[in-house]
This record gives structure tokens, C-alpha cells and sequence, in this order.
């Protein structure tokens, strides 16, 4: 019997590969390509007076130089779309003042790194002597930097965005003001995030080649979504959808920052290389990552919120300014999801959450794993910490009193959430979580161990915080099988992958639901050529998504091997199955008549040909056929392959809960992670140690976002840290061990009962990580994230205001 | 982030490579050795000499020798070379105290030492070690060669006193009396990355393990390393360093900036602490030399 690979840990696919540095990314691509560089703003706001390239023209290699005039020129010759502004992804009613990016700066800059020129050459560092050689003359405007500056107003970042306000949103359920009034006890909190930002390994990449005898044109980018690329870029150039295929090489990483597109580049190096006649490709490097890509995180918070006196909710209403930057491309998908994810596992009862996204000349901000909730999840769990101290309650009971029961699912918040369906939280049973966590890291021993550590001189403290996350949104993914005359089993969905395993996960599935050894099953991801309809890899769909996508997919396969099958071992469907690969008859074992998947696929396509051995069993005249049939019946199609589609009605909701143990130096206030104690609820685990890498690396970045990572920029919109060196990424040595436990509520809504996994660690970090040191040091902690030197302050101010 | 052209050269010997530093100072020539520091600079073009020395392919520069008076680095030594030279470390525990702290090993595997003191990074250790040691970097030219000691060699931040025609050839640590101690303490925000202060501490005890003599040289609170003679806060028979006093004269003779990973203010605090901490740690290794000799 074959042992069922759902729920194995089995080994990566990908890995011999890609950790032995033989995967194949973008920059491995076309050697012989022209390469491109961009003159970007050095101002974060300014008019473009004049570009006077005239010192570049003598580089050795230059090969062209294109301005905002050459693409409207290019519209006015061709038909083209390259000079209109980007595409305003996710409209939304609320969003009246929307404005997007030109491909390149039609006369203002927003923000330092915007591209104004863009160079092609031999290779990229005649690109980058050129750019170094051509002068841009600007006229200074004033930049609006941080959210403070934005809804001051006293400047604007667009002329005809009053207030710098791209939108105002509010939801309500309930009279929060009136509950929250009427409430024994009352707090308002001011709650602050700072920016941080994906940084995959690999920065955003494109290269082009146009055939002109083939009228084709063929793109690689490192996207999250190359089939959305592939229309846009249609779209933009003028060509018929059908000339235009767009693939995805490996990619190092994504994170959200490669969902947004068209990036600016993947518009311009696919109209040089249609223009030129010639490949070109771009490759960012790191500084053009941090200055030209995007951001997440910065909000800033007003919370108030009312409660009786077991610390249970009554009324919440949160007034939160999120800095999307200079465009807003991606739509508010970020605080709307901070506004809806806000709530976690908790009753708010009456809820009033209003929010205004602010424009700045600073980098444009789109999701970064988690996408709006760790801001949501740090403003709620700061709120329930600060109720606990309030009412002197320990502060899980204060969660457990707020808990949504599991006896209460299906819960409908009453909000709408960032796919435009309900806030319909699927399953969960939060009380069993918080009891598996509580035992998990020893939350009830830990006052002990504090004091303790305090009679010895040290400083230690625990914190927790709890999320729900709605994964998997729709609206849909396919998958495509094939099975090969040797027995190969070829998968394909359109959705990208970046590294999380998606090759062996997908696999596993197939593997299961079709019958066949794991071994035989090749999975392809991100290539229009092989899958032209999906949405993309965002928002910890790909297992809900692709998942359900290709076991409903395998089901359409097994069955039609089956009847195949039925017709070559003379007997009844109902009475074969499929093991490893091969069709027999029940209950018949080994020695019973049996035909395996690959000559079922050769009797599958009737053929005239005998190409090799195995194509002579479907010739027309190897066996007996009914002479009064069509060789190929009716409602059938040749080939074992079938291809589905899977679309739900709505998100599923995973939830977790970390807790934390630090220790702070008393002395030089360096902070230290002890513990990092995970449970984690995504429903059936496909293949757990995925599951727990994507845990792992999950809470690395929460870590990040907590004490490292802040994007530092200078008030006159310069950023100070566009480095590795400045921006301080978690490295192995400050990630803690974390440890997990699972529990697992089956999600209702798709076959496999699988919630989204990839986002989750990072959620709850700077929300708990806040707790633990305020809970070590006595000092409460508004905003995240915090550095030693930050923490040395807020201990003086403390000292200040006790004395 | 690719360099602009530059001339490429490949000297054999040290008078060959100071022939070509004069030929073309000119039109910016520099010294390549580890190139941790340069070949970043470069690629982000805020460094774009038009000629690069090569040194690498130079005999008799990759050497950590140990002489009477103290541990002498040629110029092609590379770090990790002097963290694990166990003559070296026998010598002046120090070098391998400090270098342990200076950055990650990778780096560390190309890094040079004496390329690290001539970058004159403030925040850099072993500017501070060589400080702290009383050491000298020898150099050559074309008018031939000469020793600056480490208190004339820190002109400031990226700033040392060398010509651009000079290649700095080696750097000796010199030994410190007998019956010292030595420990290096810092405190980054991550492992590996510059500190935002960095102690090195020599502790000295004589025969009755009373301490006689304290010096720490400070990374990251000035324009270059600050040494520090704690010697009057050393109290008197018997005693140690006196906490308060020694705080006051570290603090009289640094001055931090603030930056983006710390405050002046922090900065200046913890260069309190970690003199505390050193200072005990080079305090209880001046008595183990000492109980060890006995």
C-alpha cells in the first residue's frame, strides 16, 4: 500500500538544487542581453526641469537613452500605453484620490529613487558610467515625510490631493462611541509602527527577448504574478495578449514586494527589447531595492476602548494614519486589512475602526508578509496588556474572557474584509490554543522564575499575543495534469513560487489523490506558456488555492484513468484503483491484472503513428476495437490530462499565538530573546516541516520588525540606511530557537481542509516581543520597533518622571 | 552598483607597488589587499580610484610574527590568520579577544589587519587594540620608510597618516608589561556588526597583585580610537581601579555623535559599562598571569 504523503515531512524537492547555487534566477539569464540603469531622484521631491544628457552620448557601449518624452513619443507612434500613468490595481469606492507612478518621472518626482532616465547598454556598467554622466536640473519642493508631516498638510505631495488623503475609510458594527462612554472603565491609547520592508535575497529582475519573425515576445521577471504581468505588459506595449508569454525563473524570495506590478521596469526593459530588436534585461541591486521597490508597516494609532471589570470589551474605536507613500498603486488592501485583522480572536463588541491613508514623498508601501496585521495584532494586544494591568488581571484571562468560542463557528466580525466578502471566520478553537501555549512556554510558573531572576541581579519578562489570519483569498487558481506515456505525472498551476516548497507540497497532493509515487510527479509554477490562468502567490493562498486546485484536478485525472482502465482490464470502475501508479482491480493485491498510468495514457490518444514501443498499443490496428465507435468517444479528449479550477466562497482564517520570554540588560539595556514559543492552527498540515520553516522564517522577520529592522528616513526624505549595513536584518545569531506546537481545526471551505501558512510567524512578534519587555522592565512600550539605545531613553524618561 | 573602469595592477614587490602608488597618485591609485572595505566603496562608486594596486601577489607580506617586543602583522595577513595564531595569542591575548568581535568569519578570511588600521574606521577594533597597545604601523615610499606610532597614525575618521604614494607594509602590537591582563568588550546590534562602543582594556598587577597600571582604548566615541590612561583612578595598595574616577576620565576624553543605531547620550553611558566590564575582565586576567607564573 502506498504510504500517504499528506502529512509527512517530506524532504524539499527543490532543495539539492537550489542550496548546491545550481537554481537559475534572473540575473542568470541572457549574457548577451543589453543591460539597463536608471538615472533615479536623488530629491524626495522635486520638479524636473531639464535633462541634459549630452556628457553620456561618448560612453563606450551606450546603446540608447530614453526620457518621459521618448514613451510619449513612443504612444503617439505606436499605440502604445507606456506613457500613461501605472495601472491603480484594487480600486475601492473609498479610494477618490488615487495616483500611480509613470514608468518614468513625467516632470515631478515623489520620492528619492523614482526613475527619471533610463539607460541601455552593452552591460551594466556602461549603463551606470552613463547614468553618472547625465544631468538632471530640479526645482526644489518640499517633502512631506512621516505620517505627522502628511496629515499636516501644510504641504502636499500631489497638487490635487487636498489634505495628502488618497482615502478614508470607516467600518462600523455597533455604536462603539456609545458603548465605549457607557463602559465601567476606559482607556485611549497611542500605538505607532515603524516602515520595515520584504527585502528578498533577490531584488525585483527582467529580461525580454523579442522575436520579430515570430511577432513574440517572451519576459522573465522575478514576480510574484507573471500571469497578470503578462496582461499588463500586453496591455501597455499594444500587443495581442497571444504574442506575449511571461515566465518565472526561480526567485529569491518575495515577501509581497513582487505582487505589485507592473513595476515601472517590467514596462521599460520589455519596450526597449521590442524597440531595439535585441534582449534586455535589468537586474536592481540592492540600494535601487530600497529606494525604488516598496515599504510596509508605519502607521500610527488611536485607540480607545471600554470594558467592565473582568477586563471584557464592551466597545473599541481605533482611528489609525497609514503612510502609503508617494502612489498608491496596490490600493488599500494594507489598512484594510489592519482594520478588519485588527480584531484577531477576540468579541470587540460594538467596533468603530476608521482609518486615512496618507500620502508622502517617500518609497510606495504594499504588502509585506502579514500585510497590515502586525500593526492590527500589535494595537490589539497592546490594548488587552494594558487593560490586564489596568484592572490587575493576569493578562492571558483577560484573552480568554474576550475569546470567540469554538462553539461559535462559523463568527461573522460584521466587517467586510480586504477580498470584498465577509469577515466569516471559518474555525479555530482559540481556549484549546492558549491552553496548549500556556503549557508550552510555562506561563503560570513564569512570575516565580521573574522574581527569581530579579534576586540575581537579571531582568526577564513574558509576553504573548494571539492572530487570526484569513488566508488563501480567491477569487480562483487552476491546475493542469498530464499524465506522460512513461508514467511521468506533469503538473502545472499558474501561481509562483519563491522558494517555500510549493514544487514538493503540490506534489504530495498529487501524489495522494492520483495514486502515483511521489518520484514521478514534475510540478511547474509562474509560466504563462504552460498556465495562462491564475492570480498569484500572495496572502498564504498557494496551499489553500493551488492546493485545492490540483487535488480537485488529480480527482478529474484519476477518474478518467479509471474508465480507461475499465475498458482494458474489463472491468467496472468501481471495482479498480489506483497504487502506485498502477490500475488493478480491488482486493486482487500485486499478482492481480493490473496496467499501469503510463500505458493507460498511450490508450488514451488513438493513434495512426508508432513513434516508439509503447505508442504501438494504441495504433489502429494493435487490438480489437468496437468498428462502430469513434476512436475517441464522445465527451472524451485525447491525452490522460484534465485541468480544474478551484474557487471559494470566501477566506479561510488560520490563527496562532506566540509567547515570548527577553531578558534586558540592566546596564547597557540590550534586549535578548530567551524563548519563542509558537502555536500555530493552519488546519491539516500538507507537509509539516514546510509548515515550520515558514514558521521559522516568519518569526525571524518578527523579530526584525521588533528590535533590527526600521526604514530611517531623514526628514528631508533622504533614507538614511539603504544598505545592509544600516538596515539590520536579523541574522542567524539573533534569531532565537523557536518551538511549536500545533493544533489543528480543519478549514470547511476546501478539500483538504488546509488554512494559509505563510505569514503567519511574523505576525504576533512585535506585539509580543513589546509585551515581554515591558514586562521585564516595568516600562510601558507605545511603539515598535525598539533598540537598545531606545530603551536606555524610555528608562531615563521613567526614572524622570518617577523622581 | 559596478565600479566605474579602473587600471588594474599586479606588483611583485613592495618597492615595484610604491613605484606605481607615485607613478599614478595623480589620478587616485590605491592599495588593494583584503578589499572589505574598498571593493564595497567602489561598486557603489563613493570610491572610484582610476588605478588599483594589487598587493596580494607581494612575497613576505603574509606574516604574524613574534618579537621581544610585541607581535609584528605584515600587510597580507589576514585576520582570521592573526585570531588563530596561537603565538600570537600566547603573546597578547588581545589580538584574539578583539579580532573575535571584528565582524564574520568570511570576512574575516579576507579582511587584512593592517588594511583595516589604515581604513581608520572609528568604529573599527583593532584600531583600538593597536591604540591601547601603543603600536606603530611601518610604512614605504619612494623616499623610503618610516614608523608612525598609533597615537600620530588616527588623524580621524577614515583619516591615517599615510601618504598616497606610502604602502603600509606591517603593524606590530606591542607587549605590555608583565603581569598584564587584557580583555575586549563591545556591544553591537548584531553579532558581527560594528560596535556602538568597543573597550579594550590592559589591566596591569604586580607580584602582590595590587594593580600598578590601566589603559583602555575606546571604538566608536570619537573621530578615531580614544586611549584612555586609567592610571589615576588607580587606587592606592592593593586596590583596583576605582569605578566613579575611571568614569570620569573616559568620560573627559571621549566624544560621541549620535547616529541611527544610538544616541550620544546612550553611547557615552555605555562607554561607562563596558569600561566597568572590561576593565574587571583585564583586572582578572592580570592576577591569572600572575598565579599562572607563581
Amino acid at each position: 500500500m502506498t504510504t500517504r504523503m499528506v502529512g509527512e515531512p517530506v524532504k524539499r524537492v527543490e532543495d539539492p538544487r537550489l542550496v548546491t547555487g545550481n537554481g537559475r534566477y534572473l540575473d542568470d539569464l541572457g549574457h548577451d542581453a543589453f543591460e539597463v540603469a536608471f538615472v533615479r531622484s536623488p530629491h524626495a521631491h522635486a520638479r524636473v526641469v531639464d535633462v541634459d544628457v549630452t556628457d553620456a552620448l561618448d560612453v563606450e557601449g551606450l546603446v540608447a537613452i530614453y526620457t518621459y518624452e521618448d514613451l510619449v513619443a513612443d504612444e503617439e507612434e505606436h499605440g502604445t500605453r507606456v506613457a500613461q500613468a501605472l495601472p491603480l490595481l484594487i480600486p475601492h469606492p473609498t479610494l477618490t484620490h488615487g495616483r500611480t507612478q509613470h514608468a518614468l518621472a513625467n516632470g515631478e518626482v515623489n520620492h528619492v529613487g523614482e526613475a527619471i532616465v533610463m539607460v541601455v547598454a552593452s552591460d551594466r556598467y556602461a549603463a551606470e558610467d552613463a547614468v553618472e554622466r547625465i544631468r538632471v536640473d530640479y526645482e526644489f519642493l518640499t517633502p512631506i515625510v512621516g505620517v505627522e508631516a502628511a496629515r499636516a498638510a501644510e504641504h502636499l505631495v500631489h497638487d490635487d490631493v487636498p489634505g495628502n488623503v488618497a482615502a478614508r475609510m470607516v467600518q462600523e458594527t455597533g455604536d462603539a462611541d456609545a458603548a465605549i462612554d457607557a463602559a465601567p472603565h476606559r482607556l485611549e491609547l497611542d500605538l505607532a509602527i515603524e516602515r520595515s520592508a520584504s527585502m528578498p535575497m533577490e531584488g525585483k529582475g527582467v529580461h525580454a527577448r523579442w522575436d520579430a519573425d515570430d511577432e513574440s515576445l517572451t519576459v522573465h521577471t522575478s514576480t510574484q504574478t507573471s500571469t497578470s504581468v503578462r496582461q499588463a505588459v500586453a496591455a501597455k506595449l499594444n500587443l495581442p495578449v497571444d504574442r506575449v508569454e511571461v515566465v518565472t525563473p526561480d526567485v529569491g524570495g518575495g515577501f509581497g514586494v513582487k505582487i505589485v506590478h507592473p513595476w515601472p521596469e517590467e514596462v521599460l526593459v520589455p519596450w526597449a527589447a521590442l524597440r531595439l530588436g535585441r534582449p534586455v534585461k535589468w537586474t536592481e541591486d540592492r540600494r535601487e531595492h530600497f529606494v525604488s521597490s516598496a515599504h510596509e508597516r508605519g502607521q500610527l494609532h488611536h485607540v480607545r476602548v471600554g470594558y467592565d471589570d473582568e477586563g471584557r470589551l464592551l466597545g473599541l474605536s481605533v482611528k489609525f494614519w497609514h503612510d502609503h507613500g508617494a502612489y498608491i498603486p496596490y490600493g488599500l488592501i494594507v489598512p484594510i486589512i489592519t482594520s478588519t485583522q485588527l480584531l484577531g480572536p477576540y468579541k470587540p463588541g460594538a467596533y468603530r475602526v476608521e482609518f486615512e491613508s496618507l500620502y508622502t514623498n517617500t518609497v510606495i508601501v504594499t504588502p509585506y508578509r502579514g500585510a497590515g496585521r502586525p500593526q492590527g495584532c500589535f494595537v490589539m494586544e497592546r490594548t488587552m496588556d494594558a487593560i490586564a494591568a489596568d484592572l490587575g488581571l493576569d493578562r492571558a484571562l483577560v484573552r480568554e474572557r474576550n475569546f470567540i468560542q469554538p462553539d461559535e463557528m462559523p463568527y461573522d466580525q460584521g466587517l467586510i474584509f480586504q477580498d470584498g466578502r465577509q469577515l466569516l471566520y471559518d474555525s479555530g478553537d482559540f481556549p484549546g490554543s492558549l491552553a496548549k501555549l500556556k503549557e508550552l512556554v510555562g506561563w503560570d510558573d513564569f512570575a516565580a522564575y521573574r522574581e527569581q531572576a530579579r534576586a540575581e541581579g537579571r531582568r526577564v519578562g513574558i509576553g504573548m499575543a494571539c492572530y487570526v489570519e484569513g488566508t488563501g483569498v480567491g477569487p480562483y487558481e487552476g491546475g493542469h495534469i498530464r499524465v506522460e506515456t512513461d508514467g511521468t505525472v506533469v503538473v502545472s498551476t499558474g501561481l509562483t513560487t519563491q522558494g517555500q516548497g510549493h514544487q514538493t507540497m503540490l506534489a504530495q497532493i498529487v501524489a495522494d489523490e492520483l495514486g502515483v509515487p511521489f518520484e514521478r510527479i514534475r510540478v511547474t509554477t509562474g509560466d504563462t506558456r504552460r498556465f495562462k490562468y491564475a492570480v498569484g502567490t500572495f496572502a498564504s493562498r498557494t496551499a489553500v488555492m493551488s492546493g485545492s486546485a490540483v487535488a480537485v484536478t488529480a480527482r478529474a485525472v484519476r477518474e478518467k484513468a479509471l474508465r480507461i482502465a475499465s475498458d482494458a482490464l474489463e472491468a467496472a470502475v468501481e471495482d479498480l484503483e489506483i497504487v502506485d501508479g498502477n490500475v488493478r482491480v480491488k482486493g486482487t493485491g500485486e499478482n492481480g491484472a493490473s496496467v499501469d498510468l503510463g500505458a493507460v495514457a498511450v490508450l488514451s490518444n488513438p493513434l495512426r503513428y508508432a513513434f516508439d514501443e509503447a505508442a504501438k498499443r494504441a495504433t489502429q490496428f494493435a487490438a480489437p476495437a468496437d468498428p462502430d465507435k469513434p476512436p475517441v468517444a464522445e465527451g472524451e479528449s485525447p491525452g490522460l490530462e484534465a485541468s480544474q479550477f478551484y474557487s471559494p466562497p470566501r477566506s479561510t482564517f488560520a490563527n496562532g499565538m506566540h509567547a515570548v520570554v527577553v531578558e534586558t540588560d540592566p546596564d547597557t539595556a540590550d534586549i535578548k530573546v530567551l524563548r519563542y514559543c509558537v502555536v500555530h492552527d493552519c488546519g491539516t498540515l500538507i507537509n509539516p516541516m514546510i509548515v515550520e520553516g515558514q514558521i521559522h522564517g516568519g518569526v525571524a522577520q518578527g523579530v526584525g520588525g521588533a528590535l533590527y529592522e526600521r526604514m530611517e528616513y531623514a526628514p528631508d526624505g533622504q533614507l538614511l540606511n539603504a544598505s545592509f549595513m544600516d538596515f539590520l536584518m536579523p541574522y542567524a545569531s539573533e534569531v532565537p530557537e523557536v518551538e511549536i506546537d500545533h493544533l489543528v481545526t480543519p478549514s470547511p471551505l476546501n478539500p483538504l481542509g488546509v488554512k494559509g501558512a505563510g505569514e503567519a510567524g511574523v505576525i504576533p512578534g512585535a506585539a509580543a516581543i513589546a509585551a515581554a519587555i515591558e514586562d521585564a522592565e516595568g516600562i510601558t512600550i507605545r511603539r515598535m520597533p525598539i533598540s537598545p539605545s531606545e530603551l536606555f531613553h524610555l528608562r531615563l524618561e521613567n526614572q524622570e518622571a518617577g523622581s | 552598483m559596478k565600479p566605474p573602469a579602473f587600471t588594474y595592477h599586479r606588483p611583485a614587490t613592495v618597492q615595484e607597488a610604491v613605484q606605481l602608488l607615485d607613478a599614478h597618485a595623480g589620478e587616485g591609485a590605491k592599495v588593494l589587499a583584503g578589499g572589505q572595505s574598498l571593493v564595497p566603496l567602489m561598486s557603489m562608486r563613493l570610491a572610484a580610484p582610476g588605478h588599483l594596486v594589487d598587493i596580494n601577489h607581494v612575497a613576505g607580506l603574509d606574516t604574524v610574527e613574534v618579537t621581544s617586543t610585541g607581535v609584528r602583522v605584515g600587510a597580507l595577513a589576514r585576520h582570521s590568520r592573526v585570531e588563530h595564531d596561537a603565538a600570537a595569542f600566547a603573546a597578547l591575548p588581545l589580538l584574539r579577544q578583539a579580532l573575535g568581535q571584528v565582524a564574520h568569519p568570511t570576512i574575516r578570511n579576507r579582511g587584512t589587519t593592517v588594511g583595516s588600521l589604515v581604513h581608520g574606521d572609528p568604529a573599527a577594533e583593532m584600531t583600538a587594540v593597536l591604540a591601547v597597545l601603543d603600536g606603530e604601523v611601518e610604512l614605504v615610499g619612494p623616499h623610503g620608510s618610516r614608523s608612525v606610532g598609533a597615537a600620530d597614525f588616527f588623524v580621524g575618521p577614515m583619516e591615517t597618516e599615510h601618504a598616497d604614494a606610502e604602502v603600509a607594509v606591517a603593524a606590530t602590537f606591542r607587549r605590555p608589561p608583565a603581569g598584564t591582563g587584557s580583555a575586549f568588550v563591545e556591544l553591537a546590534r548584531r553579532h558581527g556588526d560594528y560596535a556602538m562602543c568597543g573597550v579594550a582594556a590592559l589591566v596591569t598587577v604586580d607580584a602582590d597583585l595590587a594593580v600598578t597600571g590601566a589603559r583602555v582604548g575606546l571604538i566608536s566615541v570619537g573621530a578615531g580610537p580614544v586611549v584612555v590612561d586609567l592610571g589615576p583612578a588607580v587606587s592606592g595598595s592593593g586596590g583596583g581601579v576605582d569605578t566613579p574616577r575611571a568614569r570620569e576620565l573616559v568620560d573627559a576624553a571621549i566624544d560621541p555623535e549620535d547616529d541611527i543605531h544610538a544616541t550620544a547620550t546612550y553611547r557615552r553611558h555605555l562607554a561607562h559599562v563596558l569600561t566597568e566590564r572590561a576593565v574587571a575582565q583585564a583586572h582578572e586576567a592580570a592576577r591569572g598571569t600572575r598565579r599562572s607564573a607563581a
